[in-house]
């Protein structure tokens, strides 16, 4: 793992800026636990200061410090990032698995409705649902929710996965063997899908999190809980950039983009290490 | 004609209805399974606005609200006369702007949708595969390489927060755009020279949102895709006859790996949709994202679900034009 970790770093550029960007969130995820302040509370530091040596990111109208603030946010929405990629992560091998191994019409049904997930507008749906959970909305019931709709195109591509390892000799002799379906399926494909699941897992906690922004700044998520978006929300809600308090929005929106793009491009890295062509061609072999 | 029909255009076409049966029955069960009664939650909301009501009206307006969500008899009862008045084009009047339909209000405010949508994805999908497959023909290019970077690094960003930047710095710093609307506040939408270019002057930035976007997934597939393509015989071939470069790029190489992009525009669609949804709230643009956004906040629940099922319609119809016209790129189903 650790030589792993040290080849990309030195072979590739993409994973350098990633790995430089994800220490420093997993920097704030681990400062948030010594947080001199409880995120709760507010009015407990000066009112719209600039940031400052004291204040890194300046504080706002509602008497927070903003960077101390933003270590909870990013621990939030990373967690709840994970709760959709758990739940989607099963539902995703669960039915490419069993779509790719059995085949005819099951297939196809699973595949219709798969596709149907694919291309319907997400967005109008989860504000419908949304909307009516207003009350009960927290960010675990989020994370639960957006896994239940993130599983569709993972579960296209562990179907592929297994319809060409199905081919393969070792699937002949297991069903020659005696094997049952099933147990082939989740003992011997799986393991060969798993690599994918990784990353696309990452891709999965992006849109998981970029959901959330989306369906908090329209004030659909619980807004109490520190989270990229709701941290968006409050700075909208105050009109943070007509009374010129630009570090309120400039904050959250820089944390987001050293988030998005750091795991973005440990996806893109991973993905490419996956494949041992493009492995070899970046070392030069 | 008979064989195209049978294995190519029956199957999209049961491609289409199920898109809409899926999405349709999500959002027939969505407000079935919330433990929030929308017919409850609405009474005690006109309560809490301070309405003096007696419980006669309380009870009547109950029962015509129950009505118009279509929460009377049983489940399967209640499904049928969902698809029956979906079928009739009535999705009751709006809550918030009563007694206008909500049919009425989203017809109006998609064509501003629509006008800046389409552009916006032909346009990102056009440059991002020119690039791409520049990029993987011309690699040592450093025009290029800076394109590909900048692409990627959008890529991943939300929405919302690409056009929050966008209008940060080109309506805030730097005030070369306007900040918000279609047009300018006092004039009214018509076919004037004028109105055309205001309307352009304040869509540059929600265009430019939604290409940014776009851009690098469209980039980054084409360059994947043509990354093998460059390296075949028959390109090599055409290149030592001295063909024209522009001739071998878009006949020999984008030519074969087109289809594939072609599809992945169809199955971004929905996506899209959503991003120019969210997009619309940043800039004011008035069109569905506005008033989704309208719509949560003054509670207007028939006009969210309506948004909903007219969005579900319509990506469902547009994915299903584009399976219509895809023969025309692909000879294989043409003359299968």
């Amino acid at each position: 793992m650790l030589k792993v970790i040290r080849d990309l770093l030195k072979y590739d550029g993409r994973f350098r800026i990633a790995f430089i960007f994800l220490i420093a969130v997993v920097v704030m995820i681990f400062l948030s636990f010594v947080s001199p302040y409880d995120p709760g509370k507010s009015f407990v530091v000066a009112m719209d200061a600039p940031p400052s040596l004291k204040h890194i990111f300046g504080t706002d109208s509602r008497g927070i410090d903003i960077f101390w603030w933003m270590t909870f946010a990013v621990r939030n929405s990373l967690v709840m990032g994970m709760i959709t990629a758990l739940i989607s992560r099963v539902l995703a091998i669960f039915v490419g698995l069993i779509a790719g191994y059995r085949g005819g019409w099951l297939d196809r049904v699973l595949m219709s409705i798969n596709d149907s997930f694919v291309v319907l507008p997400l967005l109008p749906i989860l504000i419908l649902l949304g909307f009516l959970l207003r009350d009960q909305m927290n960010l675990f019931l989020l994370g639960v929710i957006l896994g239940f709709f993130g599983w569709p195109y993972d579960a296209r591509l562990i179907r592929s996965q297994v319809l060409s390892l199905k081919e393969r000799s070792f699937t002949r002799t297991a069903v020659y063997s005696g094997t049952n379906g099933f147990w082939i399926t989740f003992n011997e494909h799986l393991p060969f899908v798993l690599p994918i699941v990784f990353a696309t897992t990452i891709n999965n906690l992006l849109w998981s999190i970029g959901m959330e922004v989306t369906l908090s700044v329209l004030g659909l998520s619980d807004l109490t809980t520190p989270s990229i978006g709701t941290a968006l929300f409050w700075a909208n809600q105050h009109g943070a950039l007509v009374a010129g308090n630009w570090w309120w929005i400039a904050a959250p929106t820089l944390v987001a983009i050293v988030l998005f793009l750091g795991l973005y491009l440990l996806f893109a890295s991973i993905n490419e290490y996956i494949d041992p062509r493009t492995r070899l061609r970046l070392i030069g072999g | 004609m008979r064989q195209f029909i049978l294995r190519y255009l029956i199957p999209r076409f049961l491609q289409f209805l199920t898109i809409i049966f899926v999405g349709i029955t999500v959002t027939f069960i969505i407000p079935r399974l919330s433990p929030t009664d929308p017919v409850e939650a609405q009474v005690s909301m006109m309560m809490a606005r301070g309405e003096s009501l007696d419980p006669q009206s309380v009870a009547s307006m109950r029962a015509a609200l129950t009505d118009m969500y279509g929460l009377s008899g049983s489940p399967i009862e209640q499904y049928f006369a969902f698809w029956g008045r979906l079928f009739r084009g009535d999705l009751g009047p709006s809550l918030a702007n009563f007694p206008a339909p909500v049919s009425g209000m989203i017809g109006q405010a998609m064509p501003y949708t629509l006008s800046l949508l389409i552009p916006a994805v032909l346009i990102s999908w056009v440059f991002g595969n020119l690039f791409g497959t520049w990029s993987s023909y011309y690699p040592k290019n450093k025009i290029l390489s800076v394109v590909e970077v900048l692409g990627q690094a959008v890529r991943p960003i939300p929405y919302y927060i690409v056009a929050m930047v966008l209008l940060v710095v080109f309506a805030f710093f730097i005030p070369i755009l306007p900040f918000s609307g279609a047009y300018d506040i006092g004039t009214r939408p018509s076919w004037t020279l004028d109105f055309i270019l205001t309307y352009l002057q304040h869509s540059i930035l929600p265009a430019a949102t939604l290409i940014l976007v776009g851009f690098g997934g469209w980039f980054i597939g084409m360059k994947s895709l043509t990354s093998n393509i460059i390296s075949e015989d028959y390109v090599v071939y055409a290149e030592t006859t001295g063909m024209k470069e522009s001739k071998i790029l878009s006949q020999y190489i984008m030519r074969n790996a087109l289809l594939p992009q072609i599809t992945g525009l169809a199955m971004s669609l929905g996506t899209v949709f959503s991003g120019a949804l969210i997009m619309e709230v940043v800039f004011g643009f008035p069109g569905i994202g506005a008033l989704t956004m309208a719509a949560v906040f003054r509670n207007d629940y028939s006009m969210i679900m309506g948004i909903a099922i007219y969005s579900i319609i319509g990506v469902a119809i547009a994915v299903f034009l584009m399976d219509l016209i895809y023969p025309l790129f692909d000879p294989r189903v043409r003359y299968q």
